[in-house]
């Protein structure tokens, strides 16, 4: 069984194992991604870490020319825009991700709906290791 | 909902705002000396500032911005009200609005008869990239992490909302050439040009500098063309934006039993509601704000008004899709029956129900801190007559509101103020 504390902080260290987590209320099976140490809809707080497939389709996007510093550094500008969106999950909840495997110039093609499967991008610029959530379509 | 009531009446008699734009010669404190001189001359009988209790002032990211922080006894102090208490609001782009509401809060829980509200925001002495960085501050952090903007935010919405109910860009392209032909009738505007008025200072330029000259059909047909209106987070392009703005807007509240003896002609705070969000992957639905659809909840049912009611609104039109999202929120329109109503003309300022008559955020400006007051700011002129060739043209005018949105919907706030 996984001990790690509901957080933002686990979420992240999970995502670096490649692993996409979420947690479930032991009593009324309130189910949330990303995690959540409190139930919104029972407030018990007795949790359990369960693990997302890793599958689900496109709920949202946008093709980003002007970026932020960040992104900036990691070689996105208005010549090389990237790719964010959301994700409705199979099991239920959305998150927010990179869309990669997308072509972000002709964003027509780009089509809410599509069905999408997670993979993992390791900054590389980083010295604490830190990874991206990112969903491509299959 | 629990039907909500003031303590005791909250009455607007005076209002300001500056000039919005990007200023390199004017910092925050001169732009708060202009709404506030401007409120002070409003005042139709007189009034003596040291008169005012205390003072709320909205302001989202200074700190950011131009690196200095804590503004509430900065203005106070600019405004001669030290040391009367002065208090700061943050809720990102709705900062102000919410300093509007706890300054109404103040005076109907009886403990002030008079307060002073404002906002101020300075942004641009930042390159835009600074600045996007500086906005995305009040994202939801799984969202400004996987690099959205807050033009990505909104663009994600649009996709949302065309995939769902069949809209496309040529319809938010109605918001934004609606807003652009009320600007230049609002002397306060950022950008107080028509779409038209900006095709022919481009193709002038062009010539001048002996380019070729686009033959752009329409005003459409203008923004259709990259070149003219470039992307800057699909779908959203740089006519759908925003600009990044320096201003000031003020207000001043009283009881309302001492209305009177400022002016003839106040205007009753009769509803005012907020609401917060969770960020919008947690939606389920993203082509509705459910903190928009709470403060409306909250301001009609204080008021007994309905959305009908509702003679004229700013809306928060950060991009042209929240207009468009929002006057659905907020019940003008049905869910995804707004898009057809503004292509229809239903908002412009001689239709049926009018929306952002000051040229909105996309023209008036959004230095966001500001932006909350300076929308009321809008309602008052509007409904004391004196919004000159922008004047709504509706018979006993006597009902307008405010709509303010703060960070990815986080926090959303909806006033409604009424002539007697």
């Amino acid at each position: 069984m996984e001990e790690r504390p509901f957080s933002d902080i686990s979420y992240d260290q999970f995502l670096n194992e490649e692993k996409l987590m979420g947690s479930r209320c032991k009593k009324c099976g309130g189910h949330f991604v990303p995690p959540r140490s409190i139930c919104v809809q029972c407030y018990s707080a007795d949790m359990e870490w369960v693990q997302m497939k890793g599958e689900g389709k496109l709920a949202a996007f946008t093709c980003i020319t002007v970026a932020p510093p960040f992104m900036v550094a990691q070689g996105y500008d208005r010549k090389h825009p990237y790719v964010s969106g959301v994700v409705e999950l199979d099991e239920g909840g959305r998150v927010d991700a990179r869309i990669e495997g997308v072509d972000p110039n002709n964003p027509e093609s780009i089509k809410v709906g599509m069905r999408m499967k997670a993979k993992f991008l390791h900054r590389k610029d980083t010295q604490i290791p830190e990874t991206y959530l990112a969903f491509e379509p299959m | 909902m629990k039907k909500r009531k003031l303590g005791r009446g909250v009455a607007v008699v005076g209002a300001g705002m500056s000039k919005f734009g990007m200023f390199r010669d004017k910092d925050s404190k001169d732009l708060f000396a202009e709404a506030f001189r401007e409120m002070l001359a409003s005042v139709d009988k007189g009034m003596d500032p040291a008169d005012i209790d205390a003072l709320y002032l909205g302001n989202f990211s200074n700190d950011f911005f131009i690196h200095q922080s804590h503004w509430g006894p900065l203005i106070s102090d600019l405004a001669g009200l030290a040391p009367k208490p002065a208090t700061r609001t943050e809720g990102a782009c709705a900062s102000s609005a919410l300093a509007f509401r706890e300054g109404v809060f103040a005076i109907a829980s009886g403990f002030y008869d008079m307060v002073l509200v404002g906002g101020v925001e300075e942004m641009s002495k930042r390159t835009t990239e600074e600045v996007a960085e500086g906005l995305a501050l009040a994202t939801v952090p799984y969202e400004g992490r996987v690099g959205f903007t807050f033009p990505g935010v909104f663009g994600a919405v649009a996709t949302a909302y065309f995939a769902k109910y069949g809209a496309s860009r040529e319809h938010l392209m109605n918001v934004t050439i609606k807003s652009h032909s009320n600007a230049p009738l609002n002397p306060k505007a950022q950008f107080p040009m028509s779409i038209r008025d900006i095709m022919n200072s481009k193709k002038e330029s062009l010539l001048k500098k002996g380019q070729p000259v686009p033959e752009w059909q329409d005003e459409k047909d203008f923004l259709r063309d990259p070149r003219a209106n470039p992307v800057i987070a699909w779908p959203m392009h740089l006519f759908d934006c925003c600009p990044i703005s320096d201003g000031a807007s003020c207000m001043l509240l009283v009881a309302e039993d001492l209305a009177k003896s400022f002016t003839d002609d106040p205007l009753y705070v009769v509803g005012i509601g907020q609401g917060s969000g969770r960020g919008f992957h947690a939606s389920a639905d993203m082509t509705t704000f459910e903190a928009t659809r709470y403060a409306a909840q909250e301001a009609y049912g204080m008021s007994g008004l309905e959305p009908k009611d509702i003679q004229f609104s700013e809306v928060h039109d950060c991009f042209s899709i929240a207009e468009v999202v929002h006057v659905e929120d907020l019940g003008f329109f049905k869910p995804g029956e707004g898009y057809k109503a503004i292509e229809e003309g239903a908002t412009r300022l001689d239709g049926p129900k009018p929306i952002n008559t000051s040229g909105g955020l996309k023209c008036k400006g959004h230095p966001v801190g500001a932006t909350g007051i300076s929308q009321l700011f809008e309602v008052w002129t509007q409904l004391r007559g004196k919004a000159g060739k922008r004047q709504v043209p509706i018979k006993d005018l006597r009902i307008g509101a405010a709509h303010n949105l703060g960070g990815t919907g986080g926090t959303c706030t909806f006033t409604i103020l009424e002539r007697r």
